[in-house]
């Protein structure tokens, strides 16, 4: 038991314990934070693995700017305990165990093609900023400029829809 | 050669006035519907007459004389063309059917004199005519089946004439019903003929069926089976057992129907269907014997039932049967030129027997119940004097026809092999039968105490244009055997002579041997088939005319067989049970309720019934409910995964179900 | 060396629990963050394959995830805000009106 395999089973059971608590919190300001913290087990996930700038603009942009306007759109509207409404049969009795299936398919499925996937992600082999904006710019660069126009959309969009009704 | 060449104008002509009376004699009064359905067949009459003499001057190699129209079939190698052929035996059918045919013709302008429908009537009669020349003058098989076919349409068409009455549209069924199933069989033969043979031409077949060897008694060749099939169609259309239920309840039709049809020229087409196919029968002695005893049988079983019925027309459709029993017997030993004599004979006094019944059935205004009649000889002298010529001439006194006729036809069935004495014995007594139901019929409507009401019944004469064809006919049944006699004082009898081209084709010409046999024997059995006539009509006379109240008693002592015999041995009830009500049953309760109905509607139906029940299921899925979309969602998911990562997940599906 | 379907499992348990959280939770914000929660778990698995192939692409689709659900939350919650607006309330079962 080397020591990057503690901090990843440590990290991996906050990751775990956020969403559980995510599912199990009955304001939402709570489940927010129990994302919050998801996100920066998962930050630090991608630190081990050696992918420095993702985890860095997952703290920065997920942690910092999304969820934050998440908490903003709790607080503005004022949302409270959830009601505890049950008006799907379905939901109710298939949901559970179909979800449990998913994940366990899921699973099986990477469990058991371990011969394929090679074992590597370590802490060693970091990925340099450098080449990854270099790709950026080179070869996907065309999808980078699309994003700013899509992120431009986005924004007349969020106004367009949160703007008062013209009296 | 002018008419021999242009064979086809004998059937037209009649076709032609059936066709003009059809289409326009609606509008015309009687007289000229009169003129274009007497006229066309009066003409065609002709044009037989003169066909006839022009053949009489043919050189004898070009006998059979065939001339081929057109070619209506052809495929692959089967050509079947619309060709007419004369020989002897034709010319024989030919002016029996077109002279006695004409006769009628004129008879019915008076019988149906007063009836509505006058033009459909003699539409319908020109019609039978067209088919039944057809018939006749047909060279092949498949020709002749289409007369066939037509003249069993036109005995449905008159049969049922007065179709508002339910007992005449029901015989009108029952007639073509009937005649189908005989069809059924006469068709399995045509196609057994043609996969033997490779042709349905009269000519070509029996040139190849002549160096055939015959079939050995008892084995079912391949000429056995096609004779008993071409048979079968024979007890349809000539009312056989077991196929002869359909004539007595034709009787529905008019009387000069009765006469043309079920007389002279209909019922006998089966007749002449033997006799023409006579080399293929003369190959098959099974089918000969088959034919020889269903005749036979017929022919008592048919008097037997005439003995007691008391509907006028129907003792003379029983004895319609019979005596084509004897027809088929004939055939059936091989002396075919002698039941084609019997047919031609027969004709005569049939044809003239009816219409003098029609006579009768006229004057009395409408009533058929010979027990309502009785004491007309003085009133209707005409009619009486006919119908006794006709009586004498079917019990078979001679000099008249039927005496000749019926007895060459013992003679033969004597002299055949395979129980010709046992045929004859039968033969004999159904004669004695036969003169003993004719005087009756006699000696009930003509003599005896008046058994009607003279205030509602008004007798009298029929007019001239009934009465003459009548006589015509009596002169025939009078001369007609002449042509036959001088068989008895050794000079040759040329009615036989005549056919022999015809019949000895087959090889059933007669070893020296054998014809001096055959005129040692004919003395006596003349003797004893006179002494039998006489006997007939002297049992008749007796419980008639002298104890008129015998017959009663006699009833009642023998109560079974009377009342067996009186309803005709329940066979039409026989038939209804076995046949009729299975089929009806078979028809509604299977094929209408349950096939048509439940399956087949039900299965449509059923698929709308599916569709929207589905639809009414499956609409809950639309719920409007956010979480149950995502159930649906990971559903659809958890497929997608399980498709593209089975590979993966196999050994652990299969692990688990270890 | 930690091999890389460790990091694969975790995001399949990760994504589970997103799936399970969205299936029960009746908050639409609830059901908003476990979309996201979601999306993190594709991410890791991007990372992880993108390690384990030696590949960069693989992070600069995150990147480009990141971005998408970026502008996928403004929208989103802009429409919820207009949700609340209209119905007065956050419970998604309240927005039936597509129900048959």
């Amino acid at each position: 038991m080397n020591a990057p395999l503690v901090v990843f089973f440590f990290l991996a059971a906050i990751a775990i314990l956020g969403a559980i608590s995510l599912i199990l919190q009955r304001h939402p300001i709570h489940s927010a934070l129990s994302l919050i913290v998801v996100m920066v087990a998962l930050a630090g996930l991608y630190l081990l693995m050696g992918a420095e700038f993702v985890a860095a603009v997952q703290i920065i942009v997920y942690g910092g700017a999304i969820m934050v306007l998440f908490i903003f759109v709790i607080m503005l509207l004022n949302a409270g305990v959830e009601e505890r409404t049950n008006m799907s049969k379905m939901a109710g009795w298939a949901g559970l165990p179909l979800a449990i299936a998913l994940m366990g398919f899921l699973a099986a499925a990477v469990a058991r093609s371990t011969d394929r996937v090679q074992a590597v992600a370590q802490s060693g082999a970091t990925a340099p900023t450098k080449v990854v904006a270099g790709l950026l710019f080179q070869e996907f660069v065309y999808p980078f400029e699309l994003t700013s126009f899509l992120i431009l959309v986005a924004i007349i969009g969020a106004i367009v829809l949160a703007q008062r009704e013209k009296q | 050669m002018p008419i021999l060449d242009n064979l086809w104008i004998i059937p037209l002509l009649p076709l032609l006035g059936s066709a003009i009376n059809g289409l326009f004699g609606g509008k015309w009064p009687n007289n000229i519907v009169n003129s274009v359905a007497v006229g066309s067949t009066g003409l065609s009459f002709a044009c037989a007459l003169e066909a006839v003499r022009e053949f009489s001057q043919l050189p004898p190699d070009q006998i059979p004389f065939v001339k081929q129209f057109f070619t209506w079939i052809a495929a692959g190698t089967f050509r079947a063309g619309f060709d007419l052929q004369v020989d002897q035996l034709t010319v024989v059918m030919l002016l029996v059917v077109t002279g006695v045919g004409w006769l009628i013709h004129i008879y019915a302008t008076g019988y149906m004199a007063h009836e509505g429908g006058y033009y459909r009537f003699f539409s319908y009669l020109n019609l039978f005519m067209f088919f039944m020349l057809l018939l006749v003058l047909a060279a092949n098989y498949v020709l002749l089946f289409v007369g066939w076919e037509g003249v069993g349409l036109c005995s449905y068409l008159l049969v049922g004439f007065y179709f508002l009455r339910k007992s005449a549209a029901d015989a009108g069924k029952k007639a073509f019903i009937v005649n189908r199933i005989g069809d059924f069989g006469f068709m399995l033969g045509m196609f057994l003929l043609f996969k033997t043979f490779g042709t349905l031409d009269f000519v070509p077949m029996f040139a190849k069926a002549v160096p055939m060897p015959a079939d050995a008694m008892g084995q079912m060749g391949t000429l056995t089976v096609a004779c008993l099939l071409l048979f079968v169609g024979a007890t349809g259309k000539s009312a056989q057992l077991p196929l002869y239920v359909w004539l007595p309840d034709a009787m529905e039709g008019p009387t000069p129907v009765s006469a043309l049809i079920h007389a002279a020229t209909m019922v006998t087409a089966g007749v002449y269907v033997v006799a023409r196919s006579h080399v293929l029968f003369m190959r098959a002695p099974s089918a000969m014997l088959v034919v020889a005893i269903i005749g036979c049988a017929t022919a008592l079983f048919a008097a037997t039932i005439g003995l007691v019925q008391t509907d006028i027309k129907k003792v003379l459709a029983y004895s319609t049967v019979s005596q084509l029993g004897y027809m088929f017997l004939a055939c059936g030993v091989g002396a075919f030129s002698a039941g084609i004599f019997h047919l031609m004979t027969h004709a005569f006094f049939k044809a003239l027997l009816f219409l003098a019944a029609g006579s009768v059935i006229h004057a009395m205004g409408g009533e058929q119940d010979m027990l309502k009649m009785g004491g007309l000889s003085k009133k209707i002298k005409w009619t009486y004097i006919t119908m006794l010529t006709a009586t004498l001439a079917i019990a078979g006194f001679p000099p008249l026809a039927g005496f000749f006729s019926k007895d060459a036809i013992l003679l033969n069935a004597f002299q055949s092999e395979n129980g010709g004495h046992f045929l004859y014995a039968v033969g004999l007594f159904t004669a004695l039968l036969t003169s003993f139901y004719m005087f009756r019929l006699i000696f009930l409507t003509f003599f005896g105490k008046q058994r009607y009401d003279e205030h509602h019944v008004h007798v009298h004469e029929s007019p001239k244009s009934m009465l003459v064809p009548l006589m015509i006919l009596a002169v025939l049944s009078l001369v007609g055997g002449w042509l036959a006699a001088p068989a008895f004082w050794g000079a040759p009898d040329y009615f036989a002579k005549f056919l022999e081209p015809v019949f000895a084709q087959g090889g059933g010409a007669e070893s020296a041997a054998a014809e001096a046999a055959a005129h040692a024997l004919e003395m006596p059995l003349a003797i004893v088939a006179v002494i039998t006539a006489t006997l007939g009509l002297g049992i008749a006379y007796w419980l008639y005319i002298s104890k008129p109240a015998k017959p009663a008693e006699l009833a009642k002592s023998m109560k079974g067989a009377y009342t067996t015999l009186f309803h005709k041995y329940y066979v039409d009830e026989l038939y209804a049970a076995v046949v009729v009500k299975p089929l009806l049953w078979l028809s509604t309760k299977v094929l209408w309720q349950t096939v048509d109905v439940r399956m087949i509607d039900g299965a449509v139906n059923g698929v709308a019934y599916g569709a929207t029940e589905v639809g009414d299921n499956v609409r809950h899925a639309q719920s409007g409910n956010t979480r149950s979309y995502a159930v649906w969602v990971v559903i659809g998911a958890l497929v997608v995964i399980a498709i593209v990562f089975w590979p993966y997940l196999k050994p652990a599906a299969v692990g688990m179900v270890r | 060396m930690i091999p890389a379907h460790y990091y694969l499992v975790l995001s399949a348990i990760l994504f589970g629990l997103g799936v399970v959280a969205f299936i029960f939770r009746r908050n639409i914000i609830t059901i908003f963050m476990s979309i996201e929660l979601m999306l993190n778990a594709v991410n890791l698995a991007f990372v992880a394959f993108s390690q384990a192939w030696n590949r960069l692409d693989g992070q600069v689709f995150v990147l480009f995830v990141i971005v998408v659900a970026a502008a996928e939350a403004a929208v989103g919650l802009g429409i919820i805000i207009l949700i609340q607006r209209n119905r007065q309330s956050l419970n998604v079962e309240r927005v039936d009106l597509l129900k048959l």
